[in-house]
């Protein structure tokens, strides 16, 4: 699971793409601590949106945890009911939560990524709608109960019932897809550090999700973000909350176990 | 790499070994068929020369040739370039013009790993979404366009 590096690049090519990116990226994880060749997206951005995201005052993604927050006690539905009413203080209740997602859902049979467990808090204990994928509402209320969970480490995927849902995910992020015919792993794996025209390739570890991306002027789920790279190798999107990507959001989860999450992160 | 792409790598490797292994290429559905001589197309895949101009214009763009995705080269007008991928500048001297046809036609000929897409083929290829499906990344003739410019690049 530990990224291959330089990959399978011709020896020319490696050197350029050592010798441009290694430093930088080395320097980074010695800031970072970590010592296991794993870094987050954050260690690939420019410092300012690094301080960006650093400062909860600048933080665009803060906004909406604050949106989360009043959401949380806000009575809703048929029954009329808080989140706040069952799971009182978050600070408490969520703490650590949103890194153990997604999670296997003994009703289902299946894992449910964090704004599935929420939609389903919403219809089943509430007796209200479900909120649409992307909706502001429920990246708010990811972002909050995201928040609980900042800064300890990942631990989604321990649950032996996931895992054939993780090995299907393994199965896709190797899969060659698409009009361009490229792998997750031909990038992430084999090619991070290096620059896909003007963007440096990061490992693609879901550390801080849902986040504040400067290219959307907005939040977005892990989702969206995997829509955006299938896009970009002509791939066919799935549906949100397809199988397929919660596997593959359990798969990445699992694969940056004991990471540190930074809920809600700014990517550029 | 899962083991039976890291068969087909061994396969492909072996296969491709004996120099002059002749080969038809699988023509993409209602586009003209080609001749694979050893690492080499020789033959232009269409009547009409390539126009070295045009090559140029798609090697820059971000929509069609996306070749400075993962490139660099001559293209002092470009400030975002790659470095996925070898500099493309003196290519034309490094490669003969057959041998940068079959690179760019399918690649995976050469390196059934590489990260490269064939530019010309539509076999073979997964989950290709609905707009792109059954139609190559580019025509025979912009293969040839990019042919004629690269070969200009020697130096
Ligand atoms: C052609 C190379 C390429 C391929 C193939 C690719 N990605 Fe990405 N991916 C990128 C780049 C570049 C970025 C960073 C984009 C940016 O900063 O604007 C990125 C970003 C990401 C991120 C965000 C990481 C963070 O720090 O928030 C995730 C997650 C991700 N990709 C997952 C995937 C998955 C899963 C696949 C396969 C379905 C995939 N990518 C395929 C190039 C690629
Ligand atoms: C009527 C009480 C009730 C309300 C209201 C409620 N929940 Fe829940 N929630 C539960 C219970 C009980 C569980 C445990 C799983 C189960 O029994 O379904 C749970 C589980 C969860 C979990 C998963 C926790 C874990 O450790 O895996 C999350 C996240 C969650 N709720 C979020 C919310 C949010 C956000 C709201 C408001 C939109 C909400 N819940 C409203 C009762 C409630
Ligand atoms: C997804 C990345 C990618 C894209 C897009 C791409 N290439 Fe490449 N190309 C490579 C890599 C990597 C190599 C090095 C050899 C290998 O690994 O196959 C290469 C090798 C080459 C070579 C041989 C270079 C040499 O010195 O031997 C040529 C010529 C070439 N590419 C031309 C192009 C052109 C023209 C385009 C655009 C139409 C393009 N490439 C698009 C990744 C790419």
């Amino acid at each position: 699971m530990t990224p291959r590096q330089p990959g399978r690049m011709t020896a020319r090519a490696a050197l350029a793409g050592l010798a441009a990116a290694l430093p930088a990226v080395a320097c980074l994880a010695q800031q970072d601590g970590r010592q296991d060749g794993r870094l987050s997206g954050s260690a690939f951005m420019s410092a300012e949106t690094r301080e960006m995201q650093a400062d909860d005052a600048a933080n665009p993604g803060m906004l909406s945890v604050l949106d989360g927050e009043a959401l949380w006690s806000r009575k809703e539905g048929a029954a009329g009911r808080a989140c706040a009413d069952c799971h009182s203080d978050a600070a408490t209740s969520m703490r650590g939560v949103a890194a153990r997602f997604p999670a296997f859902d003994a009703a289902r049979n299946a894992p449910v990524n964090l704004d599935q467990r929420i939609n389903i808090c919403r219809a089943e204990k509430q007796g209200a709608a479900p909120f649409a994928w992307e909706s502001p509402e429920i990246l708010a209320l990811s972002a909050y109960v995201g928040l609980q969970s900042r800064g300890l480490p990942i631990t989604a995927g321990e649950d032996p019932r996931l895992a054939p849902f993780i090995e299907r995910g393994r199965g896709f992020y190797s899969l060659r897809q698409g009009q361009l015919d490229l792998a997750c792993a031909s990038c992430h794996d084999d090619n991070w550090g290096r620059l896909l025209g003007s963007s440096p390739i990061p490992q693609a570890h879901p550390t801080g999700y849902p986040i504040y991306r400067l290219e959307w002027q907005g939040m977005g789920s892990l989702q969206r973000r995997l829509r955006n790279c299938l896009a970009g190798v002509r791939a066919e999107p799935f549906a949100y909350g397809a199988p397929e990507y919660v596997e593959l959001e359990l798969f990445l989860m699992t694969r940056a176990h004991g990471m540190v999450m930074e809920t809600p992160a700014v990517r550029p | 790499m899962t083991g039976a792409a890291a068969g087909l790598v061994l396969a492909l490797a072996l296969s491709a070994m004996p120099a002059q292994v002749r080969a038809a290429g699988p023509a993409p559905a209602g586009e003209p068929a080609y001749a694979v001589v050893g690492d080499e197309i020789p033959a232009p895949l269409t009547g009409q020369p390539g126009d070295a101009a045009r090559g140029r214009a798609i090697a820059a763009s971000r929509q069609k040739g996306l070749c400075l995705l993962c490139h660099s080269g001559p293209f002092p007008e470009e400030r975002f370039q790659g470095n996925l991928a070898p500099d493309l500048a003196g290519v034309g001297a490094r490669l003969s013009e057959g041998r940068l046809r079959l690179r760019l036609v399918d690649g995976r000929r050469l390196d059934p790993d590489t990260i490269m897409p064939s530019y010309y083929r539509t076999d073979g290829l997964n989950r290709v979404g609905a707009a792109w499906r059954d139609r190559t990344l580019l025509t025979a003739q912009e293969i040839e366009d990019l042919v004629a410019f690269l070969a200009t690049l020697r130096n």
